[in-house]
C-alpha cells in the first residue's frame, strides 16, 4: 500500500483564497470539481484575473464565490444575477461570472434567469445542479427528479422538475449546455469558450450531493453517482430539447452537450455618446 | 418641472450614470426621465423584471464603482427591502427613491400617502439605521437628492428619499444650479494599492469616522462581500463577537453623525409656545395653518422634516421641555406622532389621514387652536 503524501500547497493556490480552507463542502458533493473547472479555466483564459469578477447567491455552491481569490460578492439569496448585470454594465471590462446553484438560479431567482437569458446580458452563468437544496439539509427543490425523496417530499415529489436547457432555450438564451461533474475537461473547455463568447451563456453542471439527495435516492455516494453518470450520460447530437430531462431513478439517458449556439444581438445600454 | 423630474435631474447634476427600475405609479416619470437622459450623458438606463432586481442591480453598479439609483413607491419598497439589507451589510452607497401613494397594499396607485415612514426606518430585518429625507417641493426633490448621493457616499450606506404623490407630481419652478456649484463629496477610497499577496480589509474601519474604505470590482484588490456576517477580510465570521461588533459599529457610523445628517427647517419658531411638527407635502398645508394661526394670535410654529431618519432626538428633547404643545400632521396614521412623543414623553395632538388627499390646513389650524385652548 502506499502512503499517502501530504502537501502544503495546491495547483490552484494562485487563485483560491487558501485562508479560507477547508471549505464546507460535504465528503462525496461536488460542487469542489466544478469549482475547480471555473478556476482553471480562470487561470487559462487570457484575461486578467483583475478583471474576473464572480457572484453568487444563496446555497453550498452560493459559497464558491468566497473561496476565489478574485472580486467575489455573495449576494442575497437569488439575487446574484441582476447584481451581476449591474456590475458588468457598471464596468463593462468585467468578466462577470455568476456561480450558483440550482434552487438559487431557478426557484427563488427563476425570474432573474429567464430575463437575463431573454436580455442577452453578457453574463456567464455556472449553476451546478445538485437536485436539492443541500446546505439546509436535502430539501425539494424545482430540479428534483419526480417522485424523488426530499425532506420536504418525504413521500416522493408530487412536482414536475424543470428541464433547465429547455426553459433557458425558450427564455432565449444564446448559449446553453450542460455537462455532469465526471466531464472536467468539456466542463472546463466550455467555460473557456464562454468567457471568449460575448453574450449571457448557461452551463448547467450535474452534481452529486450525497448527504442531502443522494443518500435518500439510492445514490449514497459521490462515486456512485459519478458511475452513474459514467453509464448513462449521451453526448446529445440533434435530441430535441424537450427531451432533455433528467430522471436518475430509470434507466434512461442523461444528455450532456452543448444544446443552444445562436448568434444574438448582445444586450447593451441605449447610448448616444462615442 | 415636477417633482419626480427634478429628482431625476438631482441625480443626474449628483453624477449618477447607472438607473435600474421597474415602473411604478406615482414614481414612474422618474423612470422616464433617466431613460431619456441616460443615452446623451453614456450612463446606463435599464429596466428591470422587478424590484428585486432592480436594487440588486443598483448595488452591484456601485460596487463596480458607479452612482447608483432606483426609484419606486410602497409596494416596490416592499421587495426592496430585502436588499437595502444587503446594501446595508455590504456597505454599497445607493439611493432608493419611494415616491409614496396611499398604502397597504396596492392601495391609492394614483394619490398621495406618507405611510412608509416607518417601512423606511425598519423595514428590512435586523438592527440597522437609515438616512432618510423627505422633500417638500420639486426644488427640494432635486436638492435632496443630490445631498442623499452625498450621503450615501460619505457614509457608504443606502439612503432613502421619501417623496410623495403630491411632490412628485407637482409642477414648481426648479433652479438648477451650474455643475461647478453642485456640491459633491466623493467615497472614501482605499489609500493603499492593492495587496501583492494577503488580503486587502475592505471592512477595517477608519478608526477616524468607522467607515471603511470602498474598493471597486476590477481595481485588483480582490475583495469578498458577503451578507452574511464577515469580519474586516469580508470573510464570513459565524461568531457572536464578529456579529456583535459588526452590527454595532453599522448603526454608530450613522448614529454618531446625527447632527450632520438631519436636516430641518423652522418657520415662526422665534417666539412659539406651541409646536406643529410635518414632513413632505402635508408640511405645505402646516405652514398655511400657522400663517392663520397666528393670524389669530396664537403663538404657533413649524418644525418642518427635512430629514426623517435619523429622528431629531436631541431637537425634540428640548423642544419638549420649553413647547406647551405638539401638533403632528401626517398623511398616515400616527407614524412621526409615535416618534414624536417618544421624544417628548407626554402625548402630542395628532392631525392624521390615511393618505389619499391632502389634508386641509383647516383640519391643522383647528388641532393649533384646540392646542392653544
Amino acid at each position: 500500500m502506499t502512503q499517502a503524501t501530504v502537501v502544503d500547497t495546491h495547483p490552484l493556490d494562485a487563485i483560491l483564497r487558501a485562508d479560507r480552507m477547508p471549505h464546507i463542502f460535504c465528503p462525496g458533493c461536488s460542487i469542489g470539481i466544478a469549482m475547480r473547472c471555473y478556476a482553471q479555466a480562470v487561470l487559462e483564459s487570457a484575461i486578467p484575473l483583475q478583471r474576473h469578477v464572480i457572484v453568487s447567491g444563496i446555497g453550498c455552491t452560493g459559497r464558491v464565490a468566497g473561496y476565489m481569490d478574485l472580486d467575489s460578492y455573495h449576494t442575497t439569496h437569488g439575487r446574484a444575477i441582476p447584481f451581476a448585470t449591474g456590475l458588468k454594465l457598471a464596468n463593462p471590462d468585467l468578466m462577470v461570472t455568476v456561480f450558483s446553484g440550482d434552487g438559487d438560479l431557478s426557484a427563488i431567482g427563476g425570474n432573474h434567469l429567464i430575463h437575463a437569458a431573454r436580455r442577452n446580458v453578457d453574463v456567464k452563468v455556472i449553476c451546478v445542479n445538485n437536485f436539492n437544496y443541500g446546505m439546509t439539509g436535502g430539501q425539494c427543490a424545482p430540479t428534483t427528479p419526480l417522485g424523488a425523496v426530499a425532506t420536504t417530499s418525504p413521500y416522493g415529489n408530487p412536482e414536475q422538475p424543470f428541464n433547465l436547457p429547455y426553459l433557458l432555450a425558450a427564455a432565449g438564451a444564446g448559449y446553453v449546455s450542460r455537462w455532469t461533474s465526471l466531464h472536467v475537461r468539456q466542463l472546463k473547455q466550455d467555460i473557456l469558450h464562454c468567457f471568449a463568447r460575448p453574450g449571457f451563456t448557461f452551463i448547467e453542471v450535474l452534481s452529486a450531493c450525497p448527504v442531502g439527495f443522494g443518500k435518500s435516492n439510492n445514490i449514497p455516494d459521490g462515486l456512485e453517482e459519478m458511475q452513474l453518470y459514467r453509464e448513462r450520460c449521451v453526448i446529445a447530437r440533434g435530441v430535441p430539447l424537450e427531451e432533455l430531462s433528467i430522471d436518475l431513478r430509470e434507466d434512461s439517458p442523461i444528455y450532456v452537450g452543448n444544446f443552444v449556439d445562436r448568434e444574438l444581438p448582445v444586450y447593451k445600454p441605449v447610448t448616444h455618446v462615442g | 418641472m415636477h417633482g419626480d423630474e427634478a429628482c431625476a435631474e438631482g441625480a443626474i447634476a449628483a453624477g449618477c450614470r447607472f438607473f435600474g427600475g421597474y415602473p411604478i405609479t406615482p414614481s414612474t416619470e422618474i423612470a422616464e426621465r433617466f431613460a431619456q437622459r441616460m443615452p446623451e450623458l453614456g450612463g446606463v438606463f435599464i429596466q428591470m423584471e422587478d424590484e428585486l432586481a432592480s436594487i440588486a442591480a443598483v448595488l452591484g453598479a456601485s460596487a463596480a464603482g458607479a452612482r447608483a439609483m432606483t426609484a419606486t413607491s410602497g409596494p416596490g419598497l416592499s421587495l426592496m427591502l430585502e436588499n437595502l439589507g444587503l446594501g446595508v451589510m455590504l456597505e454599497l452607497p445607493c439611493v432608493i427613491v419611494d415616491i409614496q401613494r396611499g398604502s397597504p397594499s396596492t392601495g391609492l396607485p394614483t394619490m398621495a400617502g406618507q405611510s412608509d415612514v416607518m417601512q423606511a426606518r425598519w423595514g428590512s430585518h435586523g438592527d440597522y439605521s437609515i438616512i432618510a429625507y423627505a422633500p417638500w417641493s420639486p426644488q427640494e426633490a432635486f436638492d435632496l437628492t443630490v445631498l442623499s448621493f452625498n450621503m450615501a457616499d460619505r457614509f457608504r450606506t443606502p439612503v432613502l428619499l421619501l417623496g410623495d404623490e403630491v411632490i412628485g407630481h407637482m409642477v414648481e419652478r426648479v433652479v438648477i444650479p451650474p455643475a461647478e456649484e453642485i456640491p459633491r463629496w466623493e467615497r472614501k477610497r482605499p489609500k493603499t494599492p492593492p495587496p501583492a499577496a494577503g488580503v486587502y480589509h475592505s471592512f477595517e474601519p477608519d478608526p477616524e469616522d468607522l467607515i471603511p474604505p470602498l474598493p471597486h470590482a476590477g481595481e485588483g484588490y480582490r475583495v469578498h462581500f458577503t451578507g452574511l456576517t464577515h469580519d474586516e477580510r469580508g470573510y464570513p465570521d459565524m461568531s457572536a463577537d464578529t456579529h456583535h461588533a459588526l452590527v454595532t459599529r453599522l448603526n454608530a457610523k450613522i448614529q454618531r453623525y446625527t447632527e450632520e445628517i438631519i436636516r430641518l427647517e423652522e418657520y415662526a419658531m422665534d417666539d412659539a409656545r406651541l409646536v406643529v411638527v410635518s414632513f413632505g407635502c402635508t408640511a405645505r398645508s402646516a405652514r398655511r395653518a400657522v400663517r392663520e394661526a397666528r393670524a389669530r394670535g396664537i403663538p404657533v410654529g413649524l418644525l418642518r422634516l427635512v430629514s426623517l431618519w435619523p429622528f431629531p432626538e436631541a431637537v425634540l428633547r428640548e423642544l419638549g421641555k420649553r413647547m406647551d404643545a405638539f401638533i403632528v400632521a401626517e398623511m398616515n396614521l400616527g407614524q412621526v406622532r409615535l416618534e414624536v412623543e417618544r421624544c417628548i414623553g407626554r402625548p402630542a395632538w395628532g392631525v392624521h389621514h390615511a393618505g389619499g388627499e391632502m389634508i386641509h390646513p383647516e383640519k391643522i389650524l383647528a388641532a393649533i387652536v384646540a392646542a392653544a385652548m
